[in-house]
């Protein structure tokens, strides 16, 4: 029974070292890994960049892992002031990656201090660009854009040059490369490769803010203005157009109106003077009909008639001769 | 705790049983027993109770399930192999393959400037009090507004997206920020705020999947989608007086377009009435002058065959027409002087023709 047991322990302790030694010979390099090998804390060969199982000396080598993804970085908001003395936080994000990995292990070994050469670094390029462009430079990109309208809002908006984009010369995507281009070189020493840098969030200043809301307030109130008197005035016009519009009509009616009695009247005497201007004898009839005509309406009840009996009418009262005289 | 006194305390847990076991006799018993167990026992049998203990262990770390929405994927000492589908599957164990589930089938989203509560995924929501910071904007005519949106996205290439970027969720987070500032950027802030939702949203789509297929992150981007919008609160009122003063600005010209409606369709009405009552004039004029030349022409053509006669008969016939209607007449002799004479022989109204 001792015998068995002290071969048992044997056996297991046997297994043990060997489990033990080659756990520290054979190590894993993952997809997202990438490794160097110390001795003594010095690097030995080559960084191993492909996944799979691999080995080394034990115990005297170490594996030192680092990450072969891309990573990223993100500033930390901060406020600087642009060309134009505008105070503006800013924040921004980058990608980035280990391509020397034994570069990145001497100098910086954690990716901790990385970050925080990168904050350097970038946080400086940033302020440097900022201070360099005015605030509307970082905030639009397509120069030649052209805003939509609201139909509606047009009228008021275009006279006061509203609902138009500040003109730029460079933009946001241009003044981003500058930082990167200017960033990359600089940390390229550490073995990193910096692969883009973009704005994240650019704010007003909590400082600046209520002046920007006191604007944005006093131009908006000048739109209301504007809405209501271009209310009024194109209500008076209106009112204006119903006075000439009516006027234009009734005297346009006065005028056909009087045309057509005209020519009614015209066309009635031309009758009339073709019928009655026919002959000299003619004229005459016409004269004497028209008096007989209008006895009847002259002489009403009441009138006073003093009549000679030399008159046709009367003559016989006075002789029953036919003969005048 | 007046009990406490009445009864016996009681049996400590630890002594009550007296002395602890012997461990060496109890290794020795669980051995016997063990012999027992296995018929014609020997020293070996440790170690195949060892192995039976191991490759137990073996089959539960070898198996594993992949949900329905997801795909695996499988690494072995630490090498890319294969991606597994949903399923019962078998892996070598003890680390040799590690497996990552990543349900690439499922749509996934994430919130900027608002929270769904119960989200399960911590990417969705904005971190901590980011939500504020994360909707504040400047529009590309200066103004400030406030962004909320929401950008549907799914995982196309779950290699890439475990093995490209450390943090493809949070990356996706700060694209689509510097992305949708970009956008609003380039606008005017009535643009962002009422009429150009539409252009951002798709805009703001493009870009983002171009950023994200630039950054091979193995995210696909389906849909961005904006929410709120507003001005700064602040400023808000100021937006409201706006759309009032367009509001009264409507309510006025409507009012004056009342009034000339009211007008102005009359007067074109009444114009009508005139100039048709001024034809009907016109007719009647005409037809009375044709009418009153046919009478005057036949009867001229009578006057011309015997004028004398037909002067008098008209003459006398109208005379007789008209006299009844004179009150008084005097009829006075050419020969006498005055009218005087006559007047004294009459007494009013006795002259009467009656």
């Amino acid at each position: 029974m001792n015998k068995v047991n002290l071969i048992t322990a044997s056996g297991i302790g046997l297994l043990a070292v060997i489990v033990w030694i080659f756990n520290s010979a054979l190590y894993t390099v993952g997809e997202v890994e990438q490794v160097v090998v110390t001795q003594f804390g010095k690097p030995v060969g080559e960084p191993i960049e492909t996944a799979g199982l691999q080995y080394k000396i034990p115990f005297i080598q170490q594996v030192n892992p680092i990450e072969k993804r891309v990573l990223e970085w993100d500033g930390n908001p901060s406020d600087m002031p642009t060309k134009d003395k505008l105070y503006i936080s800013v924040d921004l994000f980058a990608r980035w990656r280990i391509i020397d990995p034994l570069q990145y292990f001497l100098r910086l070994r954690d990716e901790r201090s990385a970050q925080s050469r990168l904050d350097d670094i970038l946080g400086s390029e940033t302020r440097n660009a900022i201070a360099k462009h005015e605030l509307i430079e970082i905030i639009r990109t397509t120069k030649d854009r052209v805003p939509q309208r609201d139909e509606l809002l047009s009228d008021a908006e275009k006279i006061l040059n509203m609902g138009t984009l500040v003109p730029i010369s460079k933009g946001r995507k241009v003044v981003e490369n500058e930082i990167f281009h200017s960033a990359a070189e600089k940390v390229s020493v550490f073995g990193i490769e910096l692969l883009d840098i973009r704005f994240k969030r650019i704010n007003y200043n909590a400082s600046v803010r209520p002046k920007i809301y006191d604007r944005m307030v006093s131009e908006r109130r000048q739109i209301a203005e504007r809405f209501l008197s271009e209310g009024h005035g194109e209500a008076a016009r209106i009112r204006g157009n119903r006075e000439r519009d009516l006027n234009k009509i009734q005297s346009e009616a006065y005028q056909q109106v009087e045309e057509i009695r005209g020519e009614a009247d015209a066309i009635a005497a031309q009758i009339y003077s073709a019928a009655y201007n026919q002959s000299a004898e003619a004229v005459k009839f016409y004269e004497f009909t028209r008096t007989m005509s209008a006895f009847p309406v002259i002489v009403n009840d009441g009138t006073t008639l003093i009549l000679s009996t030399e008159s046709d009418m009367f003559k016989y009262l006075k002789t029953s001769s036919s003969e005048k005289n | 705790m007046p009990q406490v006194n009445e009864n016996p305390p009681p049996p400590n847990p630890w002594q009550g049983k007296g002395a602890p076991p012997d461990l060496d006799k109890l290794a020795t018993q669980f051995c016997k027993r063990a012999k027992k167990l296995l018929p014609g026992g020997s020293p070996s049998v440790f170690f195949i109770l060892l192995l039976v203990f191991v490759i137990g262990a073996a089959l539960w770390s070898a198996i594993y399930t992949v949900p329905s929405d997801s795909v695996a994927v499988v690494q072995r000492f630490g090498k890319y192999v294969d991606n597994v589908p949903p399923g019962l599957h078998f892996r070598f164990p003890f680390g040799i393959d590690t497996t990552q589930v990543v349900p690439i089938k499922r749509q996934l989203k994430q919130e900027f400037g608002f929270t769904t509560p119960n989200a399960t995924d911590p990417m969705q929501s904005p971190r901590g009090n980011d939500a504020k910071r994360e909707t504040q904007m400047v529009t590309g005519d200066l103004n400030a507004a406030l962004v909320e949106w929401v950008v549907q996205y799914r995982i196309s290439d779950p290699v890439k997206f475990l093995f490209e970027v450390r943090e493809p969720s949070e990356t996706l987070r700060y694209v689509s920020e510097a992305v949708m500032r970009e956008v609003v950027g380039d606008r005017t802030v009535d643009e962002v705020i009422t009429i150009g939702r539409q252009e951002i949203e798709s805009e703001a789509l493009l870009k983002m999947q171009a950023t994200s297929s630039k950054y091979a992150m193995g995210i696909s981007i389906d849909q961005v989608q904006l929410k709120n919008i507003n001005p700064p609160e602040p400023v808000q009122e100021s937006f409201n007086e706006v759309n009032q003063a367009q509001q009264e600005k409507e309510k006025l010209i409507n009012e004056a377009r009342r009034d000339y409606n009211k007008v102005i369709p009359l007067a074109e009405g009444e114009k009508d009435q005139r100039i048709r009552e001024a034809d009907g004039y016109r007719l009647k004029r005409i037809n009375e002058a044709k009418g009153d030349t046919a009478r005057f022409l036949a009867l001229f053509a009578e006057y011309e065959k015997a004028p004398e006669v037909t002067r008098r008969r008209i003459y006398l016939e109208t005379m007789q027409k008209v006299m009844p209607k004179v009150t008084t007449k005097f009829i006075l002799d050419t020969e006498s002087q005055g009218i005087l004479p006559l007047l004294n022989l009459e007494t009013k109204k006795v002259a009467g023709h009656e």
